[in-house]
């Protein structure tokens, strides 16, 4: 198992190097150092100002020494210095993380549960009047993409309703700290729409998955040896048909963790998906790098993890 | 009883395995390829969600007759008759079939127009996909050893790296266009389906039929090519009928954040960016259409790709 | 390689088989080793010794059997002489040439002289390829005909080997399991190779079918004038078509023989256990046999025993058995037809369950997971022969 354990981080190392190298490509040598630094400068750059950062950048070394340092600064916490704004990167990141982090693991707990449940429910009676609502309306969702529903949702509950009550608000945000009722309120509308778009594909995995499992051998014995249906789903049928569940979900919270663009973007909600559409519209480099690559450590940390559960749960992953 | 004494009993070799009466006239093959066919041809779904994409393709090829017809252009602005007082849209009525847009254009027009982009992307991205897909599926899962092992890390770093911010920086820095937009979502999506083809190859190549063609001495790009290619041909198929739909999606998406085909080209996502700002003063039908035409097409083509994995990978019903 | 078309019978093979010695295949030493992955750094690498040092000769248009357990390295064996796989050391020599070091393209003509036909009908024939197709592949691969000509050539075989040449255009899964078989003996036959090598091509198939392809088979290399190789796991049919029988077992060959003298006269006492399970259709004579039941598995292939690699299990154990691996050669008169590798061969009408091994559980270097006696075991329970069923006792 340790052996396992070592050979895993080490690859997930390797590949938190080898992306943070070509992010650092794209990034510093496309547009070559003057524009780099000017980027950073931002628009308030003087030349004089420019020449400071391209000093403080390192920015007249070699390219590999560029990287060492910016890469060693990374791994010291120190995502740079925003200068458009005046301060560092890591506090804008740190002022955006909560508000995506409440998103993300809201919607996750709604769409997960909602996901397994419906799934779990449309495989057992299936080809009922339950599966087959359940299947087209996961379809349904499956097909729309997330800044329709949201637009939807938005004219439903905000405009159409609106005599009648204004149920909920549909921009902005209130940090869980300030306010927990509102707080609340206002991450209902982004909630629903980035949970029951993500919900539908885990209905259909968990459905195939679950039919899958119940079809085997295993099954078919223990329920000839009497055991209780309920019992068998619950404990027997489910712990095997959930695993490539647990796989996806690791990687969608891991992956939408880097900033969920397009429901932050409509709903106003200022987490790093909405941080960096701003920062890309006003050239903020050290803003864009830093969330970028706070998302790709995420998505390999969420890798790593759901691999490592894996082979906890599954011994035979190990030999590989 | 023994061999010698089975056929001192006068039987006759092919009697015994053959139940037919011997054939008189030739005999067609069932391929595999038919008997999916013959599946897909029984699916109600499958045959109006075909039906749907066939129409949708139809009206988006006679985009410019229905200009000509109705006289308006998809760029054409019309002031005075399609603007309201406030310089807002017109409803539906006899000149504007589905109303007008912001800037008074012909919504229903646009929506034709907008047809084209999205096919067009959501085509040339898969095969785009596809391509690469099986290339680097192929070569990894035949070749393995280092050659695998490289594009399965690549194939990491590649699903690690945001690429949506990637994506929506070098569009903005380079400026919007149509060919980016169609590389990016084919470069963003061939993984899912190199991933699926090495599994299929990997799955395949242990088989006895594979080593039975290196006993005849086939070389091995002619295994590859004869061989292997249309054991994986199914899986591709179904995954590359599923791709189209996410491709559409994702073209939206980057258009509906001012990333994907530049204005003032009709496009469903630009569309419905637009409308975004609109509906809360009653324009309903600005919304409306684009978001019906997006969801019905992605529809279509999830039910139809659903079906055709059905066809040719039954499971009884583990797919509904 | 006949010249003439496939129907014609070619007199010229009969009348080389006749002339008697002329060895086809000869295999010296042959070594194959299968590295384990990922104990290359910390130990020292592990291999499964798959194939540990086998020698044979197979005469021209003879059938040479070959038999043994699952894991005895037969399969292993078949594929490194087709050069399927690459040999760890040893030779090789195929019609007076040394194949050993060829590589791939190389071999690539002398793949028409010596073919395979494999165990599983399904799994041989790729599924998504239509029958006249698949058959058809050793012309095309070779640029031997093509279009029609090898339609027709196709279509000849598929006679030949009792298929209905109308089927040309069918899929293997709608023929049955004997039918599949037949496919990849006309695969095999279509260049007209000097050597087939049959690896289990009987064990998937019914009884009744057992018999037709053997019978097909049979036929075949009387027309052709073929040298056959015959691999399986089951006594009685390796008996029925071979003119020779090799036993191995974990990796070595432990006895060759006339087919007849080996049923006759078994020399090493794993062939007599062998035999002694061959189920007898007399319920009589069936009772009143003493079966001997080896106790035990097979060992591993990757740590084998030291010396003979039977002694674990042989009845007739003995110290010399565990210090000194005996070499394959003839033992108590026999002729050079007939080797075996054994300290204490069999002499006619020995029975084995007389004997018990004389070294004591310790002095055995059993290789089972390296474990021990299970508790309270007494050493003659493990013992190599349980007492005889017929015989009344307890077994």
């Amino acid at each position: 198992m340790t052996r396992f354990l070592v050979r895993r981080i080490g690859q997930s190392f390797l590949v938190l190097v080898a992306s943070s190298i070509v992010v650092f490509l794209i990034y510093f040598v496309g547009p070559g150092p003057n524009q780099v630094a000017r980027q950073f400068a931002g628009r308030l750059g003087t030349a004089q100002r420019i020449e400071q950062i391209k000093h403080a950048l390192h920015l007249d070394q070699p390219l590999y020494l560029q990287y060492s340092h910016w890469a060693w600064n990374l791994l010291h916490g120190n995502f740079g210095y925003d200068y458009y704004k005046g301060q560092s990167v890591g506090s804008v990141i740190a002022a955006a993380a909560p508000a995506t982090i409440s998103l993300v693991l809201g919607a996750a707990i709604i769409w997960i549960s909602y996901g397994v449940f419906t799934g779990v429910i449309s495989a057992v009676r299936s080809r009922s009047l339950m599966d087959r609502s359940f299947t087209a309306s996961a379809l349904f969702f499956y097909s729309m993409p997330t800044f329709v529903l949201g637009l939807s949702l938005i004219w439903i509950f905000a405009y159409k309703l609106s005599p009648i009550t204004t149920f909920f608000p549909f921009h902005g945000y209130v940090p869980l700290t300030v306010n927990p009722g509102q707080w609340f309120e206002y991450l209902i509308l982004p909630w629903l729409t980035l949970a029951l778009v993500t919900a539908a594909s885990y209905t259909r995995l968990t459905r195939a998955s679950m039919l899958e499992v119940l079809g085997e051998d295993y099954i078919r014995t223990a329920r000839s040896k009497g055991m209780g249906e309920n019992r068998l789903i619950g404990r027997h049928a489910l712990r095997a048909a959930l695993t490539p569940v647990v796989t996806l979900a690791g990687l969608d919270i891991g992956t939408a963790l880097g900033g969920v663009i397009i429901v932050e973007t409509l709903f106003g909600v200022p987490g790093l998906g909405w941080t960096v559409i701003q920062a890309i519209n006003q050239q903020d480099l050290p803003v864009i790098l830093g969330i970028t690559i706070l998302a790709t450590v995420f998505v390999v940390v969420a890798n790593l993890v759901v691999d490592i559960l894996y082979a906890v749960l599954d011994p035979r992953v190990r030999l590989y | 009883m023994s061999m010698p004494e089975l056929r001192a009993a006068g039987i006759s070799e092919t009697l015994i395995e053959e139940g037919d009466a011997p054939a008189s006239k030739k005999i067609e093959g069932r391929s595999p390829w038919r008997l999916a066919y013959e599946r897909l041809r029984a699916d109600r779904a499958a045959k109006i969600a075909l039906g749907t994409i066939l129409v949708i393709v139809l009206l988006a090829i006679l985009a410019p007759v229905f200009a000509k017809i109705t006289g308006h252009g998809p760029n054409q602005q019309f002031i005075d008759i399609g603007e309201n007082a406030n310089g807002g849209p017109v409803p539906p009525s006899s000149t504007f079939w589905l109303g007008t847009d912001n800037n008074g254009r012909d919504l229903f027009i646009r929506i034709l127009y907008g047809a084209r982009i999205s096919l067009v992307v959501g085509v040339l991205a898969t095969a785009i996909s596809v391509a690469l897909g099986v290339v680097f599926g192929l070569a990894a899962g035949f070749i393995g050893g280092f050659v695998d092992t490289f594009i399965a890390r690549l194939i990491d770093v590649m699903l690690s790296i945001p690429f949506l911010i990637i994506a929506i920086s070098v569009a903005y820095i380079s400026g919007p266009s149509l060919w980016l937009v169609i590389v990016i979502v084919g470069v963003l999506s061939f993984t899912y389906l190199a991933r699926i083809v090495r599994g299929q190859v990997i799955s395949i190549k242990n088989r006895e039929f594979i080593e039975a063609a290196r006993a005849l001495g086939a070389g091995p790009w002619r295994t590859m090519f004869v061989d292997l290619l249309p054991n994986v041909m199914a899986q591709v198929i179904v995954y590359a009928t599923l791709l189209i739909p996410a491709a559409i999606v994702l073209e939206a998406s980057l258009s509906f954040l001012g990333v994907g085909v530049p204005p003032p080209t009709a496009d469903w996502g630009s569309m419905i960016s637009d409308a975004s700002g609109f509906f809360q003063y009653g324009y309903w039908w600005f919304l409306l259409f684009p978001s019906l035409a997006l969801l019905t097409t992605t529809l279509a083509f999830n039910i139809f790709g659903d079906s055709v994995r059905d066809a040719l990978d039954p499971r009884a019903g583990i797919y509904v | 390689m006949a010249t003439g078309p496939a129907s014609e019978t070619n007199p010229a093979p009969a009348a080389a088989a006749a002339d008697g010695d002329d060895v086809l295949l000869r295999v010296e030493n042959l070594v194959k080793y299968f590295p384990i992955k990922g104990t290359g750094l910390v130990h020292e690498k592990e291999y499964v010794r798959a194939v540990d040092g086998v020698s044979l000769s197979i005469r021209r248009g003879r059938t040479f059997g070959i038999v043994g357990e699952t894991g005895c390295g037969k399969s292993t064996l078949a594929r490194c002489v087709a050069r399927l796989h690459d040999v760890t050391s040893g030779r090789i020599v195929f019609d007076g040439q040394d194949i050993t070091q060829l590589s791939q393209r190389r071999m690539r003509p002398l793949r028409r002289e010596i073919q395979m036909i494999f165990q599983d009908p399904i799994g041989s024939l790729n599924p998504r390829r239509r029958v006249g197709s698949i058959i058809g592949d050793p012309f095309a691969i070779h640029h031997l005909a093509s279009g029609s000509e090898r339609k027709r050539r196709v279509q000849e075989l598929m006679e030949r080997v009792g298929l209905n040449p109308e089927h040309y255009n069918r899929f293997p899964a709608e023929f049955s399991g004997g039918q599949r078989q037949r496919i990849g003996v006309a695969r095999a036959l279509a260049f007209q190779p000097k050597l087939i090598i049959c690896d289990e091509p009987v064990s998937a198939l019914d009884v009744s079918i057992q018999a037709q392809v053997i019978n097909l088979l049979a036929d075949l290399q009387a027309d052709f004038g073929l040298t056959y190789v015959f691999i399986a796991h089951d006594l009685s049919v390796v008996r029925h078509v071979s003119n020779s029988i090799g036993v191995m077992y974990l990796g070595k060959v432990t006895e060759i023989a006339p087919a007849d003298e080996l049923f006759t006269v078994p020399r090493h006492p794993y062939t007599g256990a062998l035999l002694s399970a061959v189920p007898v259709p007399n319920p009589d004579l069936s009772d009143q046999r003493q079966q001997i039941i080896l106790a035990g598995d097979v060992p591993s292939p990757i740590l084998p025993p030291s010396g003979c690699r039977f002694h674990p299990r042989c009845p007739k154990a003995a110290p010399v058995c565990v210090a000194e691996d005996p070499p394959l050669e003839p033992r108590l008169g026999d002729g050079p037809e007939h080797p075996a590798a054994c300290h204490l061969p069999m002499a006619e009408g020995e029975n084995l369950a007389d004997f018990r091994p004389s070294i004591s559980e310790r002095e055995r270097v059993v290789e089972v997971d390296g474990s021990l006696l299970p508790d309270g075991a007494e050493p003659q329970d493990i013992a190599g022969a349980l007492p005889a069923r017929g015989e009344g006792g307890t077994p």
